[in-house]
C-alpha cells in the first residue's frame, strides 16, 4: 500500500487553499441578476407589486381619511393625536370603528405581500440550487432576493401610498369642497404616505426574508429536487 | 500496486434513507468507491437504481444518511457551509441532465458566474468564458439567452460554466438524457476531449452505451449497491461491435436507438460477466 495522507493533513491543506483564495459574494452581481429577473419576469414582478400596491394603497386611505375627518370636524375630546406611529396608536386606542380597518389593511398587508414573496421565491428553487453549486454562498441568494424584493416592495409601497393618498384628497374634496384644502394637515398626510413606503417595504423584505432564508439553506440536491 | 495515483473521491460506506409514507425508502445501501484523478468514470444502472442520489452524494450536494463521502481525502461531512460553497466553486464543475443554466443570463454571463464568485475581475472572467465558450464550439453565440439555444447548445454552455474555475472534478448527471443520439455523442466526444487535455476528473452518470467507449471504468449500479466495477481494458474486445450495433440500430429504429442500444448493453453485461472474474 502506498502512504495515504491522513484526514487531519488533508483537511490543513484544504484549509490552506481555501486562505489564499476566497468566495465572493459580488453586490454587483447580484444586483444585476435581481433586476434581469425583474425584467424578464416581468408581468410576474407586477403581479407581485401589484399585490403591495393595493395592501398599502388601503392602509394610505384609511390612515389619511382619518386625518382628514379629525381636520374637517375637529373633535374636543378626541385622544387622537400626533404624527406617524404615534398617529396609528392613538387611532387604534380611541376609534374602535378605524382601529378594525387599520388592523385589516396591515392584515391584508401582511398576507398579501408575504404570499407574493414566498411564490416568487419557490417558483425558483431550481435556480438557487444550480447557483449554489456554482459556489454561491448562502448569503448571495438571501442577498439576491431581498434586492429583488426590495425593489419591488419600494415601487409597490410607494406608488400604492401615492395613489391611495389622492384618492383620499380628491374625495375630501368632492365631499367638502375645495375649502378643505386650507384646513388639511398637510404634512401629517405626507408622513403617513412615507410611514406606509417604509411600512410596506419593510414587509415586503420580511416576507421576502423567510423564504429566501429557507432555500438558502437547502442542501442544493433538495433544491433542485423540489418541483412547484 | 498497478496505480499509485491519488485517489480524488472516495466513498465509504454510503447510504442514504429517503422519508416515504410511514417508514423510510433506502436509496443507497452501503456504497464503497475510489475513484482516481484523470480518470474518466460512467455510472451505470437501471432508472431508481440510487445513481443520481449517489451523484449528489459524490458531488456535496447532499448529504449521506450514514457513511463517508471524501473529496480529495476530506470528508466532505465536516466542512461548514462556506468551505462546501469553496468546493463547489473551485474544485467540483457540475453538469446537468436538464442543464440548469440561468434562464435570465446570457450564455457568457452563466459562463461567468462561478468566475465572479471565485472573485475574477469582469474583464478576466470575460475573457476566459469566451475562451471556454470558443472551446466546446459557441464562440458566436455567447450573448444568446439560453431559451434562445438548442438544447446541445445548452449543454455545451453548461459544459463551459463546469469548467470555469478550473476544478479538478465534473460530475455529469445524464449530461446527454434530453439530447438527441448525434448530439449527445458530439457532447461525449467534447467531455473526452477536455478530460484528455485538461486531465480532470470525469464523473458522469448515464444510460447512454455509447458513454461506454470513452469511459475508464464503468461502475455499475443496481438497487442502491454497486454491482460490479469494469475497466475499459476489461470490455476493450467489445467496444467496436457495440458502437457499430448501436450506430446501426439508430437507422432503423427512428427516434432514439433506444432499444439497440438496450440489446447492445446487455450483450455487454452478458459477456463482460462470463469474461471477467
Amino acid at each position: 500500500m502506498d502512504e495515504q495522507i491522513t484526514h487531519e493533513e488533508a483537511i490543513r491543506r484544504l484549509r490552506t487553499d481555501m486562505k489564499t483564495s476566497s468566495v465572493a459574494t459580488p453586490f454587483a452581481t447580484a444586483l444585476k441578476i435581481a433586476f434581469q429577473s425583474l425584467r424578464i419576469r416581468f408581468w410576474r414582478s407586477i403581479i407581485t407589486i401589484a399585490g403591495i400596491f393595493f395592501a398599502i394603497a388601503f392602509l394610505v386611505s384609511v390612515l389619511n381619511s382619518a386625518v382628514v375627518e379629525l381636520a374637517v370636524n375637529p373633535d374636543e375630546g378626541s385622544q387622537v393625536s400626533g404624527t406617524g406611529i404615534r398617529f396609528i396608536l392613538t387611532l387604534l386606542a380611541a376609534e374602535p370603528r378605524q382601529a378594525w380597518l387599520v388592523t385589516m389593511s396591515l392584515i391584508v398587508c401582511v398576507i398579501g405581500i408575504a404570499n407574493a414573496m414566498l411564490m416568487s421565491v419557490t417558483e425558483r428553487y431550481k435556480e438557487i440550487g444550480t447557483m449554489k453549486c456554482l459556489g454561491a454562498l448562502d448569503i448571495f441568494v438571501i442577498e439576491l432576493f431581498l434586492l429583488e424584493s426590495g425593489f419591488q416592495g419600494l415601487v409597490g409601497s410607494f406608488a400604492g401610498a401615492l395613489i391611495g393618498a389622492g384618492l383620499v384628497l380628491v374625495s375630501a374634496l368632492v365631499k367638502h369642497g375645495f375649502a378643505v384644502m386650507g384646513i388639511l394637515p398637510w404634512s401629517q398626510m405626507v408622513i403617513n404616505i412615507l410611514l406606509a413606503t417604509v411600512i410596506g417595504l419593510l414587509l415586503t423584505l420580511l416576507g421576502a426574508s423567510f423564504p429566501a432564508y429557507r432555500a438558502s439553506q437547502m442542501p442544493p440536491a433538495d433544491a433542485m429536487r423540489t418541483e412547484v | 500496486m498497478a496505480s499509485t495515483q491519488e485517489n480524488t473521491v472516495r466513498a465509504r460506506a454510503v447510504r442514504k434513507r429517503f422519508p416515504m409514507g410511514e417508514g423510510y425508502l433506502e436509496a443507497l445501501k452501503g456504497i464503497d468507491l475510489e475513484i482516481k484523478r484523470g480518470e474518466y468514470i460512467s455510472i451505470m444502472g437501471p432508472s431508481g437504481s440510487g445513481k443520481t442520489t449517489l451523484f449528489n452524494m459524490i458531488g456535496g450536494l447532499d448529504k449521506p444518511s450514514d457513511g463517508t463521502v471524501y473529496i480529495d481525502e476530506v470528508d466532505i461531512a465536516q466542512l461548514d457551509a462556506y468551505e462546501l460553497a469553496w468546493l463547489r466553486c473551485r474544485k467540483i464543475g457540475y453538469i446537468f441532465q436538464t442543464f440548469n443554466l440561468i434562464p435570465v443570463m446570457t450564455a457568457l454571463e452563466n459562463v461567468t458566474l462561478p468566475m465572479i464568485f471565485a472573485g475574477l475581475s469582469n474583464d478576466e472572467a470575460i475573457s476566459k468564458g469566451r475562451g471556454l465558450l470558443e472551446t466546446v464550439g459557441l464562440g458566436e453565440r455567447w450573448q444568446h439567452k439560453p431559451t434562445e439555444l438548442s438544447g446541445g447548445q445548452q449543454q455545451r454552455v453548461a459544459i463551459a460554466r463546469s469548467f470555469a474555475n478550473d476544478p479538478s472534478i465534473i460530475l455529469a448527471d445524464e449530461p446527454t438524457a434530453n439530447l438527441d443520439l448525434k448530439t449527445g455523442h458530439d457532447i461525449i466526444e467534447l467531455l473526452r476531449k477536455l478530460n484528455k487535455e485538461m486531465g480532470v476528473t470525469i464523473i458522469s452518470n448515464t444510460h447512454d452505451p455509447s458513454m461506454l467507449n470513452v469511459s475508464d471504468r464503468i461502475i455499475w449500479i443496481r438497487d442502491g449497491r454497486v454491482d460490479r466495477i469494469e475497466a475499459r481494458s476489461d470490455i476493450d474486445i467489445n467496444v467496436g461491435t457495440i458502437g457499430g450495433d448501436v450506430l446501426g440500430g439508430v437507422g432503423s429504429a427512428d427516434s432514439h436507438g433506444g432499444a439497440a442500444g438496450k440489446h447492445a448493453m446487455d450483450r455487454l453485461t452478458g459477456e463482460a460477466t462470463n469474461g471477467g472474474q
